[in-house]
């Protein structure tokens, strides 16, 4: 286990979108996520794609890093292009492929819907891509403040959450751990039949379901100890400040929606 | 009325299973440092629980400061009683070793300027200063437990209680935790009670109290309890390996003045005996 393991995808770094405040970060996003579907011009998606694109430039992540985030997507990309490819039969044959009528509207359409997968997940995988998951939580805990007074737990779920990303680096040594201890009494985890090998995960998950447990016992006894009583009168450390170059954020996307609108046909 | 009191204590865990704690009695001064031995199960850890309300008594009472533990006065106690658990891991809450000092501030609601200064002091404190930023994995279980001592310190309690803090340790870590906790005892004037298995960590405090079977066994100062080796034996606790040497040397003749507590005293006994040939 290595010094520098980190939970997620973030990739550590102090660029302005770096430092953005996670909840404007949040918030920029959501609204991104439902403009994207109102571009209906080259001009519109040119102005989407310009400040996805920008956005992701300024964050310094190196392009192998965001490349990764889009991997599991690629195929979902490509295969809405295809499919519209070849299924759309409305405007001008374009060309015929191996005896299929390829449509003018067929292309259009298909590279629409893909660039707008791809600007959905370049925009959100920005986010996990630079901004730590605790900062997600905090931020998280901070939006949906407002449902406590609907008694959604909101900051126990934030608790959670955090208890999770510190307790999986533990969890996972412990994992490395067993597994060594079990492969050196010659249980084979890698090869075999699909039977085989759950059969021989099944001793590295029972030790470590009991420990989670009495870890999750112990940790609780100790918060306990440690005066917490759940969130009322609790005050935070981390605490999120809404600065000058959040406020710029929000005027460049406000000039985008406006731009996206004067665009639209 | 600065010390925690037990007054006839006695707990079991259910109705129907036998008495943990039998008629306890004992007071722990404010400034004290007093270490509780005894074999495992005979009641230990339950009288660390019940010292800050994580367990309640069924009869007797407890009282801390004057004031008695019961479910409305614990979030006040837990404030004054401090405790660091055996499981370096399983008492680290934050995601950080700075999150995890501010936690226990957090929950008693601290006003963040004042826990900004508080986690410097008492990261200070157990010499873990450059490690603010690190994550639980990236540290030893001897660094994790002086964040829990970290973590504890900066709450300001009166007492605090090491159930067997250094037992999941390397003889190292151990001896890291133990110059902590000294140093800690120090410069604070507060009141340590420590859990052990560890006889030379007994020898450090200025009280034991032996615990047999729920009932408390022995009391008294390390060196009176340890020159009673037959009667530790007879409920099958050792004493230091200097003790042991001192009474094989008494043995072999060479009868000492005082039950020696480490090996400097040892070394000065003997030569002193030499000198009085
Ligand atoms: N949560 C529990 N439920 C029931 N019995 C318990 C529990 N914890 C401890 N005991 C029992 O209480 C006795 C005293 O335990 P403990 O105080 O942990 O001893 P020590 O710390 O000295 O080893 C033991 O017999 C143990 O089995
Ligand atoms: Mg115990």
């Amino acid at each position: 286990m290595n010094s520098s393991m980190v939970i997620g995808q973030y990739v550590p770094g102090d660029s302005v979108v770096h430092r953005i405040d996670p909840r404007a970060k949040i918030a920029v996003i959501f609204f991104f996520v439902i403009i994207v579907f109102f571009a209906n011009s080259v001009m519109s998606y040119g102005l989407l794609t310009l400040f996805a694109v920008a956005s992701a430039a300024s964050s310094k992540v190196p392009l192998p890093f965001i490349m990764k985030g889009l991997k599991p997507v690629w195929f979902l990309i490509i295969f809405t292009f295809l499919l519209h490819l070849f299924v759309t039969r409305q405007g001008e044959v374009l060309f015929s492929l191996f005896g299929w009528d390829i449509y003018e509207e067929g292309v259009i359409q298909g590279a629409v819907l893909s660039l707008r997968f791809f600007l959905l997940i370049l925009v959100t995988s920005l986010l996990t891509l630079t901004t730590t998951p605790i900062e997600i939580t905090d931020a998280i805990e901070e939006l949906l403040g407002p449902l406590k007074k609907v008694r959604f737990p909101v900051h126990e779920l934030a608790l959670m959450m955090s208890i999770s990303l510190r307790f999986i680096p533990t969890l996972m040594q412990e994992t490395e751990k067993i597994s060594k201890a079990q492969a050196s009494r010659g249980v084979d985890f890698r090869t075999g039949s699909f039977k085989d090998r759950i059969q021989a995960i099944v001793p590295l998950l029972v030790p470590l379901f009991v420990s989670a447990f009495k870890r999750a016992e112990e940790l609780a006894m100790a918060m306990e100890a440690r005066g917490y009583q759940g969130g009322e009168g609790r005050t935070k450390l981390r605490e999120l400040k809404l600065g000058k170059r959040d406020f710029i954020l929000f005027a460049v996307f406000l000039l985008l929606v406006v731009g996206l609108f004067v665009t639209r046909n | 009325m600065s010390h925690i009191e037990f007054r006839n204590v006695s707990f079991r865990y259910q109705e129907d299973s036998p008495w943990v704690l039998k008629n306890v009695s004992f007071t722990i001064g404010s400034d004290e440092w007093v270490a509780i031995i005894g074999h495992n199960g005979s009641g230990k850890s339950t009288i660390a629980k019940l010292m800050n309300g994580l367990l309640f008594p069924q009869e007797g009472e407890i009282l801390v400061d004057g004031e008695t533990v019961k479910p409305d006065t614990i979030w006040n106690i837990r404030k004054r009683v401090g405790m660091v658990f055996q499981n370096p891991d399983n008492q680290f809450v934050g995601t950080t070793v700075k999150d995890d000092v501010a936690f226990g501030m957090e929950n008693h609601g601290v006003p963040r300027e004042v826990m900004i200064e508080r986690i410097q002091t008492s990261l200070e404190a157990v010499k873990m200063q450059d490690y603010e930023k690190h994550e639980p994995h990236r540290l030893s279980g001897g660094q994790k437990q002086r964040v829990a001592i970290a973590s504890v310190l900066a709450v300001s309690p009166q007492y605090i209680i090491l159930d067997e803090a250094t037992a999941m340790l390397d003889p190292k870590g151990r001896k890291q935790i133990m110059r902590t906790i000294r140093d800690v005892q120090e410069e604070q004037n507060l009141a340590l009670i420590t859990i052990t298995h560890d006889l030379q960590e007994v020898t450090e405090a200025n009280r034991v109290l032996v615990m047999n079977e729920g009932e408390v066994w022995m009391e008294g100062g390390p060196r009176d309890i340890f020159s009673k080796k037959d009667q530790l034996k007879e409920i099958g606790l050792d004493t230091p390996f200097v003790s042991q040497l001192a009474e094989q040397l008494g043995h072999a003749g060479i009868k000492l003045s005082r039950e020696p507590l480490h090996h400097e005293e040892l070394l000065e006994e003997l030569w002193t005996f030499r000198s009085n040939m």
